[in-house]
């Protein structure tokens, strides 16, 4: 088992962040490509536009780690990237999506 | 008045307006009109590099010793690829970059086109942000910005790819846009700068720590003045080299790997660590755990992401450091510090850092310290990556900051000719010293041709030990002296091969007299090969073993 693994097992719970950032081609992989390559998993996606459509906003379900505070601040750093929110696991944007992800 | 202007002409008359005056690149397909256009500047010299990456390197030495944003240009495809890891090196050493590459036109994206790569998903990761523009008008937006991200904040690349259809386009421009410039940055923190300044006013034996960030915020007189004013011993990160002269009576020269033994003894027994504009990394602190064990933290960087990243920060405060280190100096009571200040001279004589054969120019120290002999503090001196690169760090007096220019964070072995060349292009008055190895200058050794052609002022010093020293080091030390792929069966005859460039070369394994032949090389103005035998068989000493704690050094 690879430490990676491990840091995603030692994962006490789940966190949903929130994601605003400029609506334009290139912006999602800005996003997830910080966390591709920490090899850090990320559960689940969502994102629709914002408004007048300048913008998006991002929802992602992803494991609570150690990883996350640092996941979190990069984020922030993206020149794209309007603001991040934590939220609780519990949080209502991926509830209720169940009958789309049946196998 | 309204200018008719395609695209390409819009983006050189916006690097003229930004200031730019020479570019580096190498011109192809997809890039040309871009090219036509730069060819009707009056006002931008272009440098042309014999390998896009040697563009890039050319362009990060304008910018590492001027402190400016600097332009590197490269078609699409190959050119762009070959671009890519002088754009990393630029984003691990936080320099001021803007790329500038072709694209094929926006109707052929995505259609394997002739020389089409993904250049903005490739960048994604190595840059500070980067775009892929879909319009002329686009590019008075971006070209700007381009630049206002490059120099903001923690400086970095940044990569503006430009399709060849939007480079032809055709609009009205009524009304140029400012250049971009450095926004600036957030005022620090006043309540976390003053419990800084109580702590470091209430600790015992405490130790600045400057990197890299202390040299691009031209903090480096202030870092010293509250070094003084505290009697704070200094230590340097290799990026950080020159913030403090290496002979100041505070300075304790380089931290980490290859540090003297009394700087990672003295980091041993600290109790308070002030890192200015320093991120911690892996060849600094060794294993972190073990790394100023006993010490609390003040962090000062402009990045917010760096502060608690390695090492939790007992104060942590996001500023440009200059501005921090000078609200937080005259908040520090004046103090001698007499019994600390006498335990690091103790350490500095129990455990100096050994460096044989000063006086012989033929042995590896003995040409460093020959070549500085031969120069004043007003030399650049860049270096490739590998064993030289570490003993110039050791031994070289750097005295000033932006003078030493080296690949610190991607460890680019390649990197020094072509940055050499940059530094000595952006500052002409100034001898330009690249010290380099016989693994190194292969890596872009088709740039000789470029400094001939430019009659660049740069000297470089080859040590040749025909090896791939720091692998053979390893090889030697952590891998039962087995040998494999680090010493080389065939090496060229580089005074030949420099000559073949058109560029003057002396050796000095041949010289009577080694002395005065090195010092009529670095006086000779213009470009000049000097090469060297070194012994295959010498280490870079001390050494923290990968993994370990820098407490446990080997080697003399």
């Amino acid at each position: 088992m690879n430490a990676i693994n491990r840091h995603e097992q030692n994962a006490l719970s789940r966190a949903v962040l929130e994601i605003d950032v400029n609506n334009h081609p290139g912006v999602m992989s800005h996003v997830v490509g910080l966390f591709s390559r920490r090899a850090y998993n990320v559960e689940g996606i969502l994102c629709l536009p914002l408004d007048d459509g300048s913008r998006s906003r991002i929802w992602l379900l992803v494991n609570e780690d150690q990883r996350l505070p640092q996941m979190m601040k990069q984020v922030d750093k993206l020149e794209d990237v309007i603001g991040i929110q934590r939220h609780n696991a519990d949080h209502a944007v991926f509830q209720n999506l169940e009958n789309f992800f049946r196998g | 008045m309204t200018d008719k202007l395609n695209g390409a002409q819009i983006t050189i008359r916006l690097l003229e307006r930004q200031g730019i005056r020479t570019v580096a690149g190498i011109p192809g397909g997809a890039i040309l009109p871009i090219y036509d256009a730069l060819g009707q500047s009056s006002i931008i010299h272009h440098v042309l590099a014999r390998h896009e990456q040697g563009a890039g390197f050319m362009a990060q030495g304008m910018a590492r010793a001027s402190g400016q944003t600097a332009v590197c240009l490269a078609s699409s495809g190959p050119g762009a690829t070959n671009l890519l890891t002088a754009i990393a090196d630029a984003k691990l050493d936080s320099i001021p970059l803007v790329a500038i590459t072709g694209q094929v036109p926006k109707a052929m994206i995505g259609t394997d086109a002739f020389q089409e790569v993904d250049t903005y998903g490739l960048s994604i990761p190595i840059t500070k942000h980067n775009f892929l523009v879909s319009s002329a008008e686009e590019l008075l937006e971006v070209i700007p910005r381009a630049f206002e991200l490059a120099a903001s904040g923690r400086p970095g690349p940044v990569l503006v790819d430009i399709p060849k259809d939007v480079q032809m386009q055709v609009i009205d421009i009524e009304e140029w846009p400012a250049p971009g410039r450095r926004q600036s940055p957030p005022e620090p923190d006043g309540w976390a700068l003053s419990e800084a300044a109580a702590m470091i006013n209430a600790a015992r034996r405490p130790i600045l720590y400057l990197g890299g960030g202390v040299v691009h915020s031209g903090a480096s007189g202030q870092a010293v003045r509250l070094a003084e004013k505290a009697g704070l011993p200094t230590v340097m990160t290799l990026m950080g080299l020159g913030a403090m002269p290496v002979d100041h009576a505070l300075s304790l020269g380089m931290l980490g790997m290859h540090a003297a033994r009394y700087t990672n003894l003295a980091l041993d027994e600290c109790d308070l660590l002030i890192a200015v504009g320093a991120r911690f990394d892996d060849r600094a602190t060794g294993k972190v755990a073990a790394f100023c064990p006993q010490a609390k933290i003040i962090h000062i960087d402009i990045d917010p992401a760096e502060l608690d990243k390695i090492k939790t920060a007992h104060i942590g405060i996001t500023a440009d450091v200059d501005a921090a280190l000078l609200r937080l100096t005259p908040a520090v009571a004046e103090n001698r510090r007499t019994q600390w200040l006498q335990r690091i001279a103790d350490l500095k004589s129990e455990y100096p850092l050994a460096m044989p054969e000063q006086d012989n120019p033929l042995s590896h120290f003995g040409l460093i310290r020959t070549v500085a002999a031969c120069l004043d503090d007003e030399a650049t001196i860049a270096t490739d990556v590998g064993q030289h690169q570490m003993w110039v760090a050791q031994a070289y007096p750097l005295r000033r900051p932006r003078q030493w220019l080296t690949s610190g964070g991607l460890g680019t072995m390649g990197f020094g000719i072509p940055a050499a060349i940059g530094a000595a292009l952006a500052e002409p008055e100034r001898t330009v010293v690249c010290f380099t190895g016989d693994g190194s200058i292969l890596m872009n050794i088709q740039e000789l041709v470029t400094a001939a052609e430019e009659g660049a002022n740069v000297k470089i010093v080859l040590m040749n030990n025909a090896t791939l020293g720091l692998v053979h080091q390893q090889q030697t030390l952590f891998y039962g002296e087995r040998l494999f792929a680090s010493q080389f069966k065939s090496t060229p005859d580089f005074v030949k091969v420099a000559q073949g460039f058109g560029i003057a070369a002396v050796d000095l394994d041949q010289a009577a007299n080694p002395c005065a032949a090195l010092m009529e090389a670095i006086n000779r103005r213009g470009p000049c090969l000097i090469h060297a035998s070194i012994d295959a068989e010498q280490k870079v000493y001390p050494m923290v073993p990968p993994g370990a704690a820098n407490r446990d050094m080997i080697g003399a």
